[in-house]
């Protein structure tokens, strides 16, 4: 069971490092979202550092959510996807491979550049550390319930719009959390510790069961 | 003897009884409603509270109550037909939530709406991120986001079943966004939405609010009922039964069936019917 897991992970992470632009689309837009947001708002410095975390928060949500339509949609057009379907493996477990796959292909890189959006926002040192924590909890929550969606939505017109619709409101709590923990680390470090535990459980709540849920939704998808 | 639970889950076997019940329940909801705002408008004070009583304007408390518990109700027996309809796979289930959705959300949209305007000269503001009103908020979205997949999917059964499970995934989410937002800082946990203090409320305002509130929702059974038996006819307009009652009621000569399929179709009516009742 756990080979195919391997697989289908080794697989999506080939086919995608085979074409990168998407995995650098998905990068570089976050940084221009980020990038946006002192040219409109003004560039002072308390100001920036206030909105900070929220906005780095939100441009990772957007991010996320629209790397989210390629995250079926490829495997749909071939076919892949009904031969998952019919494979004697347990479905949810091949989702889950694949929701890994697709956050460690737009989450974590996320993560990785977060340091320098923050510094656009002068940032100080440890609410720069809080937020790669915090997004390295919260990305993966958003990439599973945005499978969900993502199942959801396979192959509708206009598939991309209505995911948003459908997603965005989910993605609240880990936003709330997420962008939380960052402004509270600016006070006092040591208050972030529940937002952690928070989202540490929305992370191991969406990983019990997001990936049923995602599979129930291809099925209902694929009928 | 044997009762046949499932009688009713057939959308031919409902479809008269709604038809039955939407006077019923339209009726007893506009005689609570009418009711309920002249209790409302005459026998309650003039002013709400103890030391900073709003005044007459705190009367909206008699639509915005029964809008925002209405709303949040009718979330929860949409997404209750949509897990029976999963469970059970009948189609009737489904229809239901759908036909329950638009009146959520034009609830929804209500509560928001009163809110706004009770929020003006009680708070001195429109909107306020308050913990309440976010959540009210995003139960909109949710009612948006239901009815928007069930109309983007063209096959019925794709849309019902997705719709469905998009219900249940939001309702598990309800209750953590809620609270989320309640208390999204730990140590402080203010809100500028007061508390529910219904057992503490006056007797007269507190009758004239739960009456309107049984009103709403007997207008929801209404509503549901009358929106039900739409979906019905528009998903079956190629069965027999309906086409057939169809031809009955307008029998006139400009909407007569082409000839000899009348005929057809009153023989293979009833056989129809029974099979139909069988795989709901």
């Amino acid at each position: 069971m756990l080979n195919v897991f391997w697989c289908i992970l080794q697989r999506d992470l080939t086919l995608a490092l085979r074409r990168r632009t998407d995995v650098l689309t998905t990068l570089f837009f976050f940084v221009i979202v980020v990038s946006l947001f002192p040219l409109g708002v003004g560039s002072e410095r308390e100001l920036l550092r206030m909105l900070g975390p929220g906005v780095v928060w939100v441009a990772a949500l957007l991010a996320s959510m629209l790397a989210l339509e390629r995250l079926f949609a490829a495997d749909y057009d071939d076919g892949t996807l009904e031969q998952l379907l019919l494979a004697g493996q347990p479905l949810s477990l091949l989702v889950l491979a694949k929701i890994l796959a697709h956050w460690l292909l737009t989450g974590l890189p996320l993560v990785v550049v977060a340091p320098l959006m923050a510094m656009q926002y002068s940032l100080e040192a440890t609410a720069i550390w809080v937020m790669m924590a915090a997004l390295a909890l919260g990305t993966p929550v958003l990439s599973l319930l945005g499978a969900i969606g993502a199942a959801l939505t396979l192959g509708l017109r206009g598939g991309g719009i209505l995911l948003s619709l459908l997603i965005l409101p989910l993605y609240i709590p880990v936003l709330v959390y997420g962008a939380g923990a960052v402004s509270v680390s600016v006070i006092e470090i040591a208050d972030t510790q529940p937002y952690f535990a928070l989202l540490g459980a929305f992370l191991l709540g969406g990983l019990v069961l997001a990936p049923p849920a995602a599979a129930a939704a291809l099925r209902i998808s694929m009928e | 003897m044997k009762i046949n639970w499932f009688k009713y889950a057939s959308p031919t076997a409902f479809y008269p009884v709604a038809g039955r019940l939407v006077p019923v329940f339209g009726v007893a909801a506009l005689a609570l409603m009418l009711f309920a705002l002249y209790w409302g408008f005459f026998e309650t004070p003039e002013r709400l509270g103890g030391t900073n009583p709003q005044k007459e304007y705190y009367r909206i408390i008699f639509i915005h109550v029964p809008a925002a518990w209405m709303s949040m109700w009718l979330y929860l027996v949409l997404a209750a037909w949509s897990a029976v309809g999963l469970v059970f796979n009948t189609r009737l289930s489904f229809m239901m939530a759908n036909a329950v959705a638009p009146t959520g959300a034009i609830f929804t949209f209500l509560a928001l709406w009163t809110g706004a305007f009770w929020g003006r000269p009680s708070w001195g503001t429109y909107w306020d991120w308050d913990p309440r009103l976010t959540s009210e908020l995003i139960l909109f979205f949710l009612y948006i986001g239901f009815m928007a997949l069930h109309s983007a999917i063209d096959d019925n059964r794709r849309a019902d079943q997705a719709a469905a499970l998009l219900a249940i995934v939001g309702l598990v989410m309800l209750p953590i966004i809620y609270w989320s937002i309640n208390c999204p800082d730990p140590n402080n946990c203010a809100a500028l939405h007061q508390r529910s203090s219904v057992t503490d409320i006056e007797s007269n305002i507190l009758t004239a609010m739960l009456v309107m509130t049984l009103g709403f929702w007997l207008y929801s059974f209404a509503a549901a009922f009358a929106r039900l038996r739409n979906i019905i006819l528009l998903r079956e307009q190629d069965s027999a039964w309906v086409r057939k009652m169809v031809d009955e009621a307008g029998a006139g000569p400009s909407s007569s069936p082409p000839p000899g399929a009348g005929a057809a179709d009153g023989l293979d009516a009833g056989g129809h019917r029974a099979s139909r009742g069988v795989s709901v």
